[in-house]
């Protein structure tokens, strides 16, 4: 089925829209593999498509949504009805509509990449296991947890009574590693990375590296004691920190008074050396996209600006509760939900010195290699920021000893503010956020 | 959902080119949402989710395939693709004959949600709202939501075991945002059970939302939380995920098998404080974690994992538990029919020790009173595993004092279990709660009595 017959299927639902109706249709379509190499052999290889139908029914300022994974025309009947039935339940929302078309053109970024379409399976195995060949080969010390090749395939329409018609395709590749390094009792863990539009981008030796040396250069790691530092981030920990973020710059948020930054507009909240852009139009993120989830023209937002608050992130409703106007920033989580608010694919503007130089600038500081629980130490409303980390020590310019089981803490706010150098070593990650290192001063590290 | 004689056709054509074991797992779920926020009812959801997903085993290779579609074609499809993934070549005929097993009923229901109106869904919401902006003038948000699903699953394979179970489940959760001088602050509550609608007769929405607005304003006077090790005292039914992280991932067969877990040759050893002895029990009546078959149709059970201190076994999956040649554990779970199953932990939780939860935090000096855990996550290969508090109160001089904001603890899992030193007598299970491995969520609870750790790190900023 081609994103074209998608269409079909959501043109026919739109049309159903009876006197006073607006009506959503999002249809989707995705194929992924996942293989899992273990010792030289396929530990698992999944093969799956699934798709299925969001439909969205305001009316007077009610909304009701309903879904189904399938795209048997039954159950499509059923779906617009249930959706037409939730509407009642609802509570009327001056605000409550669908997007419109803005006129601003979509920028065809040839997300569909051939190659890719038409990988053999045998290679893609091949793949897997030469990335565990290659990770094994680093270091005596390294075993292998898994070695995994993934791809994903998604078509998407989306048709609304006002006027909205788009549809779309886009797939992607990745390759991870997972590491471990044992010496005597201790075990230590690290993990790899490669993306790509297309298995033949792959840096399957740098993601071997990274695996093997984050996991063997913990080896010895002790845990620190308390006191206040200099941090420098991986760049895969930027990504995460991004990520957070920009929850904090979500205009739903925003409107709905729940972000710490919502009376913050043209105001200094960082550090003039750090700019912050959403750009899905860099074919380069893996998140690039053409269109957001409401079908309007994916674009580049500039978010920070040498440290002041340009603008917040918007979908449709939550650009008309401010009077602003959508930002092309809807997302949504495939055909199960409707469309919420949130970046895209952030990226700091990046810096001109590799993370050694930023080390050597440090005299008294820490490296941090990975981040844990950021779901439960992390408060965007509020701003507190606590996460497990482990990395190592940086004294007078040099990396140390390796460090583990301690907190960093500080908060969203302050961190901002407090950050010193944005590097250069921009790294391309499966996630919605690129890396790249940053320096942040006076950050509390808790241990012993 | 399927024929008994289409299953058994499908599952011999999945072997058909050599492959040693195959399984068919189809659901059809039903589920109704209600997002409530900002004083309104944003939006009611209502999902159909139905398929099936065939999994192949050839040697140590699995291959797995999903489809939407239930038909005998549709299921052969899958079939013949998830064999082709698992094996590259073999032969041979083999007949499939399933027995069909029991229904065994985990969680009786009362009110299924299929039969409760939607309007009476809906209403516990502006219940919440009401309740929780009723708390105090500080309270500025309000965001509620209500889930319910009924789920049908099935389970056949070619060692002819032949299970369907139903599963319900129904939850409320809120979170309540205070402002004030100090900037905002978060309150939250859920309550869910394997349970239908009856659970609002055991469940009082109204006090759930005055309790996290509760939360959300005491902490407008919190403190930067300490930084550093010190004793910490958690509070009943709000620490099993502090087990869940520091132990239960590392006693999860597969993890153990590949040597990433601390925990890994330590059975009949002494890995914690002899006070400890936990339990992991798919079989506890409604809670969160509990259902008759797991997702791979062996029957829940109540599994001991350690006992007076000591490692007494692992959870099991039907994989893990073939290549050792031992029976499986009831641990075999996946998010969906879309997913792979493996070994997850259900309901665990500590039993009751024999001390007042009043003399423990009499017999703390210093340190700090956690009364509400967030989330949490743990390296198994290191045992480093950290959980947020989103309630907290220093201890001084054996009191509970002040209030602290938010921040995570650290801590290593063997160290950790050792280091408990204080059990209490007030068990009681805690919140419900989605785990998350390898990219999969499935639903479990946590219990334990109130306890404390003589040394766990604080990650906050103050001195």
């Amino acid at each position: 089925m081609s994103s074209e017959q998608l269409q079909e299927i959501a043109d026919r639902v739109v049309a159903q829209a009876r006197t006073g109706e607006q009506v959503e249709a999002f249809v989707s379509r995705d194929s992924e593999t996942d293989i899992r190499v273990y010792e030289g052999q396929v530990e698992h290889f999944v093969s799956a498509r699934s798709e299925g139908i969001g439909i969205r029914v305001i009316r007077d300022g009610r909304t009701g949504f309903a879904y189904s994974g399938t795209l048997d025309p039954s159950a499509i009947a059923d779906v617009l009805a249930e959706a037409r039935d939730n509407v009642e339940f609802g509570t009327r929302d001056e605000w409550a509509g669908l997007a419109e078309p803005d006129g601003v053109a979509v920028i065809d970024q040839d997300l569909w990449n051939e190659t890719l379409a038409g990988y053999h399976t045998d290679r893609k195995i091949e793949i897997a296991k030469e990335l565990e060949r290659l990770t094994l080969a680093t270091d005596s010390r390294v075993r292998v947890d898994d070695s995994n090749y993934a791809d994903v395939a998604a078509e998407m329409a989306v048709a609304t009574t006002t006027g909205i018609r788009r549809n779309g395709r886009e797939n992607g590749c990745f390759v991870s590693v997972g590491t471990l390094a044992d010496d005597g009792d201790e075990t230590q863990t690290g993990f790899g990375f490669s993306v790509g539009r297309s298995p033949d981008l792959f840096d399957l030796g740098k993601a071997a590296r990274e695996a093997a040396d984050r996991a063997t250069r913990l080896l010895g790691a002790t845990k620190p004691s308390s006191k206040r530092v200099t941090v420098v981030l991986d760049p895969y920990v930027t990504a995460m920190f991004l990520g957070i973020i920009s929850s904090t710059l979500d205009g739903e948020a925003v409107a709905k008074g729940r972000s710490l930054f919502k009376d913050r507009l043209g105001d200094q909240v960082a550090n003039p050396i750090l700019t912050l852009m959403d750009d899905p139009t860099n074919p380069l993120a893996y998140t690039a996209t053409d269109l957001d989830g409401e079908g309007l023209a994916a674009r580049r937002n500039s978010l920070i600006q040498e440290g002041v608050l340009q603008q917040f992130v918007h979908n449709s409703y939550s650009a008309r509760r401010v009077g602003a106007v959508s930002t092309g920033n809807a997302v949504r989580g495939g055909f199960k939900g409707t469309p919420g608010v949130g970046c895209l694919a952030l990226q700091l503007q990046p810096g001109t010195r590799d993370q050694a130089a930023l080390i050597a600038d440090v005299d008294d500081g820490v490296l941090i290699q990975s981040v844990q629980g950021l779901h439960s130490g992390v408060n965007p409303i509020s701003g507190d920021f606590s996460a497990g980390a482990s990395g190592l020590i940086i004294t007078n310019g040099t990396l140390g000893a390796p460090i583990r089981e301690f907190t960093i803490a500080s908060t969203l706010q302050r961190m901002l503010l407090d950050v010193v150098e944005v590097g250069g070593d921009i790294d391309w990650l499966p996630m919605r956020a690129s890396g790249v290192s940053l320096v942040i001063r006076d950050i509390t590290m808790s241990g012993a | 959902m399927i024929d008994q004689d289409v299953l058994e056709r499908v599952l011999a054509a999945a072997v058909r080119t050599g492959a040693d074991f195959a399984e068919v797992y189809a659901e059809d779920k039903r589920s109704t949402s209600v997002a409530f926020d900002d004083g309104r009812v944003e939006q009611v959801t209502s999902g159909r989710d139905r398929g099936a997903g065939i999994r192949v085993i050839k040697g140590d290779t699995t291959g797995f395939a999903h489809t939407a579609d239930l038909t005998e074609t549709g299921l052969a499809a899958a079939a013949e693709a998830a064999a082709a993934a698992a094996s590259q070549g073999g032969g041979g005929a083999r007949t499939v004959a399933l027995t069909r097993s029991p229904v065994r009923t985990v969680s009786p229901i009362e009110q299924f949600p299929d039969n409760v109106r939607k309007a009476d869904k809906v209403a516990l919401m502006a219940r919440m709202d009401d309740a929780a902006r009723s708390a105090g003038a500080a309270i500025v948000q309000v965001s509620a939501a209500y889930g319910d699903s009924r789920k049908h699953m099935l389970v056949a394979n070619t060692d002819g075991v032949f299970v369907t179970d139903e599963q319900v489940r129904t939850l409320v959760r809120i979170t309540a945002v205070a402002d004030g001088d100090s900037g905002m602050q978060t309150g939250y509550q859920s309550a869910g059970l394997t349970k239908g609608f009856e659970l609002f007769r055991e469940v009082n929405v109204e006090e759930l939302a005055r309790d996290a607005a509760r939360m959300a304003i005491t902490k407008l006077n919190a403190r930067p939380a300490p930084s550093g090790s010190m004793q910490v005292v958690i509070k009943q039914g709000s620490g099993g995920v502090l087990f869940h992280e520091a132990c239960g991932h590392g006693l999860e067969a597969d993890l153990v098998a590949k040597g990433g877990s601390v925990y890994r040759g330590k059975q009949g050893e002494l890995v914690a404080s002899p006070l400890v002895t936990l339990v992991d029990d798919g079989t506890m009546t409604g809670e969160w974690g509990a259902f008759g078959y797991d997702d791979e149709g062996h029957p829940s059970q109540y599994n001991v994992l350690i006992q007076d201190g000591v490692l007494t076994d692992y959870m099991w999956d039907y994989l893990r538990a073939r290549n050792e040649g031992r029976p499986r554990s009831g641990n075999g779970r996946r998010q969906s029919y879309q997913h792979l199953p493996m070994v997850r932990m259900t309901n665990t939780y500590v039993l009751n020790g024999t001390t007042e939860p009043d003399d423990i935090v009499r017999a703390t000096g210093s340190g700090v009173y956690v009364a509400k855990l967030g989330g949490g996550s743990v390296n198994t290969a290191s045992g480093d595993f950290v959980f947020g508090m989103t309630e907290a109160y220093l201890i001084e001089d054996g009191q509970i004092t002040e209030p602290l904001r938010e921040g995570n603890l650290i801590g290593n899992g063997p160290a950790v279990l050792r280091d408990i030193d204080m059990l209490g007598n007030d068990f009681a299970m805690g919140n419900p709660g989605t785990c998350g491995k390898d990219g999969q969520g499935v639903p479990v609870g946590d219990g334990q009595p109130t306890l404390r750790v003589k040394s766990l790190t604080i990650g906050g900023t103050a001195a």
